[in-house]
């Protein structure tokens, strides 16, 4: 118990390095901008009609301390960090004067949703794949299946989610191909809702699942060919267990240590795809909100969803890794 | 080097394939010198013609013959690919092979960071990058940053390689016999790690390419420039698929998905071939 204690303090440590980094890049990148943001904005909010220069040159003030841009860089960089710390991201430029932190939170739940979602599924669909098709592995039905899924892996997520819009949209227009619910629905909790929300997480969560599924896949036949070679699997096999068990509770429980920790490293990786997926089905999580914010040249909002990002993930990854050993029989003996 | 790739072509029918689908693809990036129209020139040919003889993927709204965009933009592609392979195997050879070798604080310092950027979501990034550099985001700029990003997997892979050949023999006679730690990593460890680093070659491609091709369609490159995933945007931006010139759409995503297969299963047989164990499997199956 006490080396697992050190193996979480480790990852603590790790998390609080990747938060740090990942924040100060945040924050420096921001301020690399050849652009004013307080221009751009004033020049934004300006466009419609004409001010007088005394209103201008109190939004200039206004804005520069919302975007806490006054003072030398490093007085910034404080700013930034004890606003970060207080979940303060400002207000947003687009929809003035809600708060950046109030706009992510209503978008994340959809995110969470369908990421938690999708990367259960393909990495329950590709690990039982691989595990089967590395224990079983004279079955044809099992390797067409993996050649189809291991095919798709490499397709870029933006490609694959665009493939479907066009093939459930245009060719076969049977399921939803925008949005997350249907316009103008009854947002009460109802069952209709819930068909309704599910209906529309079809298609992005399929992009998600196809894209997903083949990395699971190969690296499970890899390590279930390799664990059914080890003398304690012949060994059961001799003595008559089942060959479900053995798979079961021989082989899949020693290879899904590794698979855990290579689903920690590809976190970001998975979260990355499911930005891209919402923003080719205009599903209503990040990602949409965030090319939105872009195109509204939304400075707070911007910075604030890619910050949250970098700290969501980091606190997933962590949770992934220091929940994964409890799994492994061998740490249960200590 | 002949005899590997003659072996890999005749036992592996996935290098094969591979092979011939990117010498496809180079053939169509030397056919891209021999175009009769200057790639950001619109209006050369007649606007929205379905593919026929003489236009093999149709025009654009645009009025751009289909075909010689989609060469030339192959041709930006894979240069970006490349350039962002080169700049980034560097970087993860310097950290790799000095973790491995270093060892102790060294190790544990470089591999944090590594662990940082391997974990750090890329695509808010690269989209803020854009926000705030503009018109600034150019090529080059672009190949900068992911260059930066996406040395991290692959610095891992070299590290752990490079850790073995620390406790082999020839090591510590190099440092007996007085060779410096710059001389040990580059004459002695880095050709061992050399396969590694083609194989990645592969994956990064496949990672930096998709990342063009996302940021583009979504118009946050510089659009000018055509590549794969420009067209798309274009195509996106003039409706095509709703006004039925859905050539215009087919043509690159196809040649995408091409390009991608070909390069997966070039790094998937290549990673193969490095290990023994799996070479072994199929020349005895």
């Amino acid at each position: 118990m006490a080396a697992y204690m050190i193996f979480v303090a480790r990852r603590f440590g790790q998390l609080l390095l990747v938060v740090f980094l990942g924040i100060s890049a945040t924050f420096f990148i921001s301020h690399m901008t050849p652009v004013d943001p307080v221009a751009e904005s004033i020049t934004a909010i300006t466009n419609f009609g004409k001010s007088d220069p005394e209103a201008i040159d109190l939004m200039r003030k206004t804005l520069t301390e919302l975007y806490g841009l006054q003072g030398n860089l490093f007085e910034q960089y404080v700013t930034f960090w004890s606003r970060l710390i207080r979940g303060d991201f400002g207000p947003s430029l687009s929809a003035f004067p809600t708060p950046v932190s109030q706009i992510i939170f209503r978008a994340l739940p959809w995110t969470v949703g369908l990421m938690i979602s999708a990367t259960l599924i393909s990495f329950l669909l590709g690990n039982t794949l691989g595990a089967l098709a590395g224990y079983y592995r004279k079955s044809r039905i099992l390797k067409i299946l993996s050649l189809g899924l291991i095919g798709l892996q490499p397709i870029p997520y933006y490609v694959l989610a665009f493939i479907l819009l066009i093939l459930f949209g245009f060719v076969w227009p049977v399921l939803p191909i925008t949005g997350g619910y249907e316009m103008n629905a009854d947002l009460t909790l109802s069952f209709t809702l819930v068909l309704d929300i599910v209906r529309h997480s079809i298609l992005p969560a399929m992009a998600l699942v196809l894209v997903g599924a083949g990395s699971w896949l190969t690296g499970m036949r890899a390590l279930t060919s390799n664990i059914v070679t080890e003398d304690y699997v012949t060994f059961a096999e001799l003595g008559g267990v089942g060959s479900t068990r053995i798979l079961r509770s021989y082989v899949v429980r020693n290879a899904i240590v590794p698979q855990l920790t290579g689903l920690a490293m590809s976190l970001g990786a998975i979260f990355n795809g499911t930005v891209i997926t919402e923003i080719v089905f205009g599903y209503p999580g990040i990602g949409t909100l965030l090319i939105n914010a872009v195109h509204a040249g939304d400075y707070s909002l911007v910075l604030g969803l890619a910050s949250l990002s970098i700290i969501g993930v980091a606190i997933a990854v962590f949770l992934i890794d220091i929940l994964s050993p409890l799994l492994d029989p061998r740490i249960k003996a200590e | 080097m002949f005899t590997i790739i003659r072996d890999l072509i005749r036992y592996n029918i996935e290098f094969a394939i591979g092979l011939a689908i990117l010498l496809l693809l180079i053939g169509a990036v030397i056919l891209s010198f021999f175009s009769p129209y200057p790639a950001a020139d619109i209006y050369v040919v007649p606007p929205d013609m379905p593919p026929d003889a003489e236009f093999w993927f149709g025009t654009t709204s645009r009025g751009q013959d289909n075909f010689w965009q989609l060469v030339i933009a192959l041709r930006n592609t894979f240069a970006f690919g490349l350039a962002v392979a080169f700049l980034s195997r560097i970087l993860s050879l310097v950290v790799g092979l000095t973790a491995g070798y270093a060892g102790g604080r060294v190790d544990r310092v470089l591999m944090a960071i590594n662990d940082s950027i391997m974990v750090i979501p890329h695509f808010p990034i690269l989209v803020l990058f854009y926000f705030v550099l503009k018109d600034e985001m150019n090529w080059l700029m672009l190949v900068l940053i992911l260059s930066a990003l996406g040395w991290s997997y692959d610095a891992r892979l070299i590290r752990s390689i490079a850790m073995s050949l620390r406790t082999r023999p020839f090591t510590t006679q190099s440092v007996y016999s007085g060779m410096s730690m710059r001389k040990i990593l580059v004459e002695e460890h880095l050709p061992y790690v050399m396969p590694i680093v083609f194989a990645t070659t592969m994956n990064n491609m496949i990672w930096s390419i998709g990342m063009e091709i996302t940021l583009s369609v979504l118009g946050f490159t510089d659009v000018d420039t055509p590549t794969m995933g420009q067209i798309i945007y274009w195509a996106n931006s003039h409706s095509a698929l709703i006004s039925g010139i859905w050539w215009w759409v087919a043509a690159p995503v196809v040649a995408i998905i091409v390009l991608f297969i070909g390069l997966f299963l070039l790094s998937m047989s290549m990673n193969e071939y490095i290990d023994p164990r799996s070479r072994l499997n199929r020349m005895g199956s």
